[in-house]
């Protein structure tokens, strides 16, 4: 829990707590600016072009120039829409993107095992805006909620194509939220806490869950995550080639706006909570430093750092994969990734009981991995012997057919 | 006003409006939307109670997993026009279902209210999960002591609920046959029936039929050996 | 979490609890049964023999009889005992249902055996299906806690709404699949708000603590309790199919796979009234027993009157035996109803007659039934004496046996039923039920003048095939039937000796 409220609730801590909402949301806000412009530039780069550079140095206002240009727009209202739901869609999927950046630890010293705790204005409190105890289930329960934002929007415009992608949206974030989950559970193995303060206090001096819970719990996660952002090469829901523009082709100014700001502030959302989750968030060395710059400066730049890394991941994710096919992506989901995620999680489990015991560890691994083995041995087999099925019985149906017009 | 007084009457209140919204509404992705509101509503009465685990559980598999679901179907059937709700299959069945409704309501607010505070017996069982700490750990402890067998045996019930799921769902090629109905062993062609259906139920011109398998290739289908 | 926090909190809950897999061991095979089933057949799907889910399925059952009878001794030599944190209660009572069931498993994989070849509907999904629900009925009969009662009781009830629906071909079991499927979710919802009301009431969801909490303090504002007791009343009603909330019996019956019908009408109900004798009898008995009498005798009266009278107008023979099957439910409700131990027995005599009798009969339509499920009608039997003797014969006794006539099954358990009805000196009801047993008799006459004495010598009968699986089932349902009724003594001991018991959980 957040030391802030612990202790008696005077104005000071409303100021705090309004404070930190106030410059996480402006923060957020550049941060999405920022990444428009990024990804453009480095797509640009990546295809060997200039990307924008006429807005400001380097082109870096142009996401502010096309945001003014959006909200000048007339805003459409289509004819067969269900003007309530129409109206909502857009709010109900950029409310989750930024309560879920709520979460995320931003600064702190989380050096030798510090809990994060800096004093603002006299008062004990964690660089994050909330920290509830319910920690980063928050995040899947938000990512839940962000459904709803694509699903209706799909829905509600009245139009077929929109209807497809929001059909496809549901079915793609519900299926890879199961694996984004289990792969979280592992690093709530590992840490045995909920709360995302107390999940980068225990990566403190380089103990990052990335190789704490073995690398794959990492590669789910960022797949999943990437799936759940509907980024490419998942980005089925707006597949241009197929759905026109997806859910959001009926919009237009400040709604297609905020759909637009929603998906750039879930990826800095996203990448900051794979930051959190796997690297230590901003946890790092302060070099025997104290003070304010150990407290807010080095862990931010540590943070900031660490983000960027995984916002030009998925820049080059768009900028270098094709987009998968539908079955594709189910089958990667339903029958790679969730087994995966789930042998993995045992694996983990099996060897912290190991530990706990006393076993000998390497043979508790082996023995662990060859049941694995055997059980992901079992699941291919039964997946070829249904596709044989299917197989067959697609056949026997086309030579019927044949029969028939015989 | 207390702090937790006030949430309980707001969130209480979205509770009652969805739930309304759920019954009254129109349109399916309304009432689902409804019910999406009940179960926020539910959540949030849970954090208010202090079970913060029991609400993201319940926004994450309730809101973000079932809900969605319905969701799903009413799109890909393509039955999220407004029902028209104005023709009833039984008689009197609308005034019944009110009358027991509001019998169900009344027997259990006179069970609650003549309980009053002294409702609850032995407070024993929930004893850990008061005590100071993360719920989600005391939980933890609670399922894998006291309740370590329903924990377990749930997992059989997850792999029935499976195993229908993927049986039901497989598609049959052949034909159906309804021998209650058509004791001389006919096939009944479901085309013909569907359409029957639709005739009656004058619905939309666009509705379209479920593909239906074609019985005319093997009349003989279905009969006595 | 520190160490020392979880030892506290450990300490707080009675410990970490040790888990005797070898009292749940019945379940345990049942379950795993199911699921290696469905592994092996998933990897290596068509190059098993097609006998082999059955086989499987009855070896199970049959390796589960054979733990339920090392239980039975253990439980002489060292008592009742209360299991995994009280969760489990080991009683011969519990392992009495257990067998009955296993009994139920064997006959229903052999019917279906027969069954599903004549349909080419073979696959393994409805052996799973059954070892899986047979699973949830042994779960819920050694449930001593209102959660794993309701968990056992949902993982019996979700297969055996599968198991209804999956003649795919058929529209009617579709329709039963999803009526069972309506009516049962509501009997849940009913059971569940019960059992959380008596929670709220008792503070607890243990059956021994609520037993002990009630028998040590009285509850001053009722009530909380008696809205539990109620609602847990109705959803255990509903699954039993007990009037006034047995409509969806008939329309079930009669359209699930005629298997499937008997699985129902066997084991569903004799899990149901096992988890409604523990709750009841066992847990509210001595504290509550004036409240819920009254209750039981309202739905025993209903469901003998009715349940009799309205198989009499019945053309469908599973339809009729759907409302017998109502009537039969009356019976044990009035065993129930007594709520002493002369009752528990006289019960559990019943449902395993019960389960031979009706299985049988089920295993008879299921055969002339035909290809396709569909003949149904009283007019289908007519000349079944001629041309098939030793059927007609067969499903002859079964419906004497359920008609009640001495040297059969059928006689012995409504008689223990009614004697523990007089005992407990309730004499009217008793009277009532040897009215609703004549009742019923005219009904099953029906049958069997239909099966010899009606139809022209001439008249040319459609051919009935009967698959060796199918008449191995009736012949184990036979000698099941005419062994309880003429050497009764070793079950009725074991019957007397099956008395369950709630013992509180070691803290």
């Amino acid at each position: 829990m957040d030391p802030l409220l612990s202790g008696n609730v005077d104005l000071m801590t409303v100021v705090v707590v309004l404070l930190k909402v106030l410059v996480a949301f402006a923060g957020l806000l550049v941060a999405v600016m920022g990444m428009v412009w990024f990804e453009r530039k480095a797509l640009a780069d990546m295809e060997n072009r200039f990307g924008p550079n006429r807005a400001g140095p380097f082109g870096i206002l142009q996401t502010l120039a096309d945001g003014m240009k959006l909200s000048f727009k007339e805003d459409l209202l289509p004819e067969k829409a269900d003007r309530f739901v129409f109206r909502l869609a857009p709010l109900l999927a950029v409310i989750p993107a930024f309560l879920t950046f709520a979460i995320v630890p931003l600064a702190g010293n989380f050096s030798n095992g510090n809990d994060g705790v800096v004093e603002i204005l006299g008062h004990k409190t964690f660089m994050q805006v909330a920290d509830p105890q319910m920690g980063i289930l928050w995040m899947l329960a938000m990512s839940s909620i962000a459904v709803y934002g694509i699903v209706l929007a799909g829905w509600s415009s009245g139009s077929k194509y929109p209807l497809l992608g929001s059909v496809r949206a549901s079915a793609q974030m519900v299926s890879y939220e199961a694996a984004l989950g289990l792969s979280i559970a592992t690093v709530l193995l590992i840490g045995g806490m909920l709360s995302t303060n107390q999940i980068v206090a225990g990566q403190y001096g380089l103990r990052w869950n990335l190789w704490m819970t073995g690398i794959v719990p990492f590669f789910i996660f960022i797949i999943a995550g990437t799936a759940e952002l509907n980024r490419p090469p998942f980005d089925l829901v707006e597949a241009e080639q197929e759905l026109v523009g997806g859910f959001h082709t009926e919009y237009s100014s400040m709604r297609f706006a905020m759909f637009f700001l929603a998906e750039f502030m879930n990826a800095v959302t996203m990448s900051a909570i794979i930051v959190t989750l796997f690297l230590g968030g901003p946890s790092g060395p302060t070099f025997g430093i104290t003070g304010w710059i150990s407290d807010y400066v080095l862990p931010f730049i540590y943070f900031f750092l660490k983000v960027l890394l995984f916002l030009y991941m998925f820049a080059f994710f768009r900028g270098t994969l094709p987009r998968f096919r539908y079955d594709q992506l189910m089958d990667l989901g339903w029958k790679f990734l969730i087994p995966l995620a789930l042998g993995w999680f045992l694996l983990l489990a099996t060897v912290r009981v190991a530990a706990d015991q006393g076993w000998n560890l390497p043979l508790t691994v082996v023995v662990c991995l060859a049941v694995l083995a055997a059980g992901a041995g079992l699941l291919r087999a039964a997946i070829r012997n249904s596709e044989h099925a299917e197989a067959m019985a697609a056949g026997s149906v086309a030579k019927d057919a044949s029969e028939v017009d015989v | 006003m207390r702090v937790e007084m006030f949430t309980f009457l707001l969130a209480g209140a979205i509770c009652l409006g969805g739930a309304l919204g759920v019954v009254l509404l129109k349109n399916p992705v309304h009432n689902a939307l409804s019910l999406v509101a009940t179960l926020f509503g539910v959540a949030v009465l849970f954090v208010n109670q202090g079970a913060y685990f029991l609400a993201a559980i319940q926004v994450i598999v309730y809101a973000g997993a079932i809900v969605i679901l319905f969701l799903f179907v009413i799109m890909l059937l393509g039955v999220d026009r407004e029902t028209d709700e104005g023709r009833e299959p039984l008689v009197a069945q609308r005034p019944l279902a009110v009358a027991t409704g509001l019998a169900i309501l009344g027997l259990s607010l006179v069970a609650l209210l003549s309980a009053g505070q002294r409702a609850t017996g032995d407070k024993a069982d929930l004893a850990p999960l008061n005590q100071p700490g993360p719920d989600i750990n005391h939980l933890a402890e609670v399922l894998f002591t006291r309740y370590v067998y329903a924990f377990e045996i749930t997992a059989v019930l997850l792999t029935v609920a499976v195993v229908g799921a993927v049986v039901l769902s497989k598609r049959t090629n052949e034909p159906l046959i309804d021998l209650d109905e058509f004791p001389e062993g006919t096939v009944v062609d479901v085309r013909r029936r569907a359409d029957d259906a639709k005739a009656q139920d004058e619905v939309d011109a666009d509705a379209e039929v479920v593909a239906v398998p074609d019985t005319e290739g093997d009349p003989q289908e279905g009969g006595d050996d | 979490m520190t160490a020392a926090v979880l030892q506290n909190v450990l300490a707080s809950v009675g410990g970490l609890p040790s888990i005797e897999f070898s009292s749940v061991a019945p379940s345990i095979i049942l379950a795993l049964g199911g699921v290696l089933l469905l592994t092996v057949v998933s990897v290596t799907k068509d190059k098993l023999p097609v006998w082999f889910p059955a086989v499987w399925t009855i070896s199970a059952a049959v390796a589960a009889l054979c733990t339920v009878f090392r239980l039975w001794i253990r439980v002489g030599k060292w008592g009742n005992l209360s299991l995994i944190s009280g969760a489990v209660g080991l009683d011969r009572f519990s392992l009495f249902v257990i067998g009955t069931l296993c009994v139920s498993v064997v006959m229903g994989a052999l019917l279906l055996e027969g069954y599903l070849r004549r349909e080419d509907l073979e696959g393994p999904e409805w052996y799973v299906l059954l070892l899986l629900a047979a699973a949830g009925g042994t779960t819920m009969a050694a449930a001593n806690d209102l959660i794993v009662l309701f968990i056992g009781l949902e993982i019996l009830s979700i297969a055996v709404y599968i198991l209804s629906a999956m003649h795919r071909r058929r529209m009617s079991s579709l329709e039963s699949g999803l009526k069972y499927f309506i009516h049962g979710a509501f009997a849940s919802a009913f059971l569940l708000y019960g059992i959380a009301m008596v929670y709220g009431a008792t503070g607890s969801t243990n059956l021994a603590r609520i037993s002990t909490f009630l028998a040590d303090n009285v509850i001053t504002q009722n009530g909380l309790m008696l809205g539990g007791i109620a609602l847990m009343l109705v959803g255990f009603a509903f699954k039993v199919a007990a009037v006034p909330f047995h409509q969806w019996a008939p329309d079930v019956y009669q359209g699930a796979p005629t298997p499937v019908s008997a699985f129902m009408a066997a084991a569903v109900k004799t899990a149901a009234f096992a988890g409604m004798i523990r709750v009841f009898v066992l847990a509210l008995g001595p504290t509550y027993r004036d409240e819920w009498r009254p209750m039981v005798l309202a739905l025993a009266v209903l469901s003998l009157l009715v349940g009799s009278v309205m198989a009499l107008v019945q053309t469908n023979v599973k339809r009729m035996l759907a409302y017998s099957s109502i009537g039969h439910a009356g019976f044990i409700l009035v065993a129930v109803h007594s709520s002493t131990a002369m009752g528990t027995s006289a019960a559990l005599f019943y449902l395993l007659s019960y389960t031979f009798m009706v299985m049988g009969s089920f295993g008879v339509v299921a055969v002339v039934g035909r290809k396709g499920d569909g003949h149904h009608q009283l007019s289908d039997y007519r000349g079944l004496g001629r041309i098939r003797p030793g059927l007609a014969l067969a499903f002859t006794i079964f419906l004497l046996a359920q008609a009640g006539v001495p040297l059969t099954a059928g006689f012995l358990s409504k008689f223990y039923v009614i004697r523990s009805a007089i005992d407990s000196g309730d004499t009217a009801l008793g009277v009532v039920a040897m009215l609703a047993a004549v009742i019923a008799a005219f009904l099953y006459l029906r049958v069997i003048v239909a099966m010899y004495f009606e139809g022209e010598p001439g008249d040319e009968v459609a051919p009935v095939k009967v698959p060796a699986a199918v008449s191995v089932a009736i012949g184990i349902a036979l000698a099941g039937t005419l062994l309880l009724g003429i050497v009764p003594d070793p079950v009725t001991h074991a019957a007397n000796e099956a008395t369950a018991e709630l013992v509180a959980p070691r803290r």
